[in-house]
């Protein structure tokens, strides 16, 4: 079943230079339980294009359904996971987890017991009472990710999250996040710029083209090897990962 | 740190003491007059003798009712009004011209029109006060909520909060440390206003006192004046600063 479809997708900014188009006509869907990865390379428009997803901009045209009902705005069927944690740091982590039920108007108790239950899924019990600044980056990002699959949206949408972490920590939270997505099922759109991400955690990867944005290539990852950093130097996806980069550098060299 | 924290005491102490024997020096040395300059003991004599006939409290507490009452209303209205300033192109389009404009009068200059408009009893007094830091505690309210991170407030959404769960859930207790910050530092300007609001028709009040010995150039009265405001200010801001700790509990437990 399809969760997302975005269908001629375009977002063109005017400013006092002219018109920028940032994304460009871009169609693509993603399965249930389907975990798709746009790559590309920083400013190609593929964050304007998650937004888009999210509600949190708007497309120049084009439709957007989750779901099979058309985006307008944000809401709780598309949940987001930020490159900067956007963590409430007076909340405790129990209770950044419990927001979006609370939002929702679910009873305390049962909002406790669900927060928990995530909480142990990303591997941070013991730590519900503390506040996020007594974390560590990769204790936030795992707290933020907790916070939006305990909402249970439709689909999880994912900017670069694992962006500002350090590249073992990186590589820890990428295991983890596939090994969470594969146990909830749940249905994840990620963007980043990191091609060894992209490989390890993608079902498919969609390559963006910058300026003007567009899908240049699809690739679906088929690895028959376990989906670890023992990967990273798997003949199979160095294989993968070629065929990605030959598609990226020809966008350099142009 | 800690030595730190140790060494600012100690700084603090001795600027005091500092400031305390120059003006022993100059005062009980006969280097100026007490008609300018009374000594300390002239104040802590009018300060016993205010104790004495029960007028220290009276003054005390209607100048800071005034003053509380008068601020209170500003912040009353400045907290609504800041929020929907910081967040609404279209509401400060309304408001922004007016409150630039009227931020810069002289408060002593609407006296008179203070006066005409609502008479000379208590309202007038608390409204001087109101004016005196109205106009400025928008514009830092506003500026306090529209420096909330935009991210939580994507995150928010996002997680399905609507505009009014934003407001309470998110811009609220993100910006509460700057407006507890901007309320602390709008009380001490309420009190500046204080002589200007007792400058009529008052019969009470430590802006009062001040008024009415600049008649009889009782130096030592304006001077035990002055030392209360003063007083009352610092346990003001204390209580402010101790409020904060309550209110933003999660800001101590950081700095701790």
């Amino acid at each position: 079943m399809e969760k997302l479809c975005v269908s001629d997708v375009s977002k063109i900014f005017t400013g006092k230079g002219g018109t920028v188009t940032a994304v460009d006509k871009v169609s693509f869907s993603v399965e249930e339980g389907e975990f798709v990865v746009i790559v590309g390379p920083s400013g190609c428009g593929k964050s304007t294009l998650l937004n888009i997803v999210g509600g949190l901009e708007s497309a120049t045209s084009g439709t957007v359904t989750v779901a099979g009902k058309a985006v307008t705005e944000p809401g709780a069927d598309r949940g987001m996971v930020f490159q900067g944690y956007s963590l409430f740091p007076w909340l405790t982590v129990r209770k950044n987890v419990e927001f979006g039920l609370k939002m929702k108007g679910l009873p305390a108790q049962e909002r406790t017991a669900i927060a928990d239950q995530f909480i142990r899924l990303v591997g941070l019990s013991g730590f519900e009472n503390a506040l996020p600044d007594e974390l560590s980056g990769g204790m936030k990002q795992r707290t933020a990710i907790a916070r939006t699959l305990a909402n249970q949206p439709e689909i999880l949408l994912m900017d670069e999250p694992f962006g500002a972490l350090d590249a073992q920590t990186r590589v820890v939270m990428q295991e983890q996040l596939a090994e969470i997505s594969r146990k909830t099922g749940s249905t994840v759109l990620f963007i980043t710029h990191d091609i060894d991400e992209a490989i390890l955690l993608g079902n498919r990867v969609l390559i963006m083209s910058r300026r003007p944005g567009r899908i240049k290539k699809v690739i679906p990852i088929d690895l028959k090897c376990a989906r670890d950093h023992t990967a990273l130097i798997d003949p199979e996806f160095l294989h993968i990962k070629k065929q990605i980069m030959d598609v990226l550098w020809e966008e350099q060299t142009v | 740190m800690r030595s730190g924290k140790k060494t600012y005491r100690w700084l603090s102490i001795v600027s005091f003491f500092v400031i305390m024997a120059a003006w022993c020096l100059i005062t009980y040395g006969g280097l100026v007059k007490p008609l300018f300059v009374p000594s300390p003991s002239d104040v802590i004599h009018q300060l016993v003798l205010a104790f004495q006939d029960g007028s220290l409290w009276l003054n005390c507490w209607a100048s800071t009712r005034r003053v509380m009452v008068g601020w209170f209303l500003s912040a009353l209205v400045a907290l609504p009004c800041g929020m929907l300033m910081a967040r609404s192109p279209k509401f400060t389009a309304i408001v922004q011209p007016v409150i630039e404009f009227v931020r810069y009068l002289p408060v002593v200059a609407l006296v008179p029109l203070t006066i005409l408009y609502l008479g000379i009893g208590e309202t007038q007094k608390y409204i001087i006060i109101w004016l005196g830091t109205f106009f400025q505690l928008v514009l830092m309210v506003c500026d306090t909520v529209a420096s909330v991170d935009k991210n939580q407030i994507n995150a928010a959404r996002t997680l399905g909060a609507n505009k009014w769960q934003v407001y309470k859930e998110v811009i609220f207790p993100a910006s509460l440390p700057g407006l507890l910050d901007d309320f602390r530092l709008t009380i001490g300007w309420a009190w500046t206003y204080l002589v200007v609001a007792e400058m009529v028709a008052a019969s009470d009040g430590l802006g009062y006192i001040i008024l009415k010995s600049q008649r009889f150039l009782a130096t030592d009265v304006i001077f035990m004046g002055l030392f209360l405001i003063g007083f009352i200010g610092l346990v003001t801001d204390f209580l402010m600063k101790l409020l904060t700790k309550l209110l933003v509990p999660w800001r101590r437990r950081l700095t701790d």
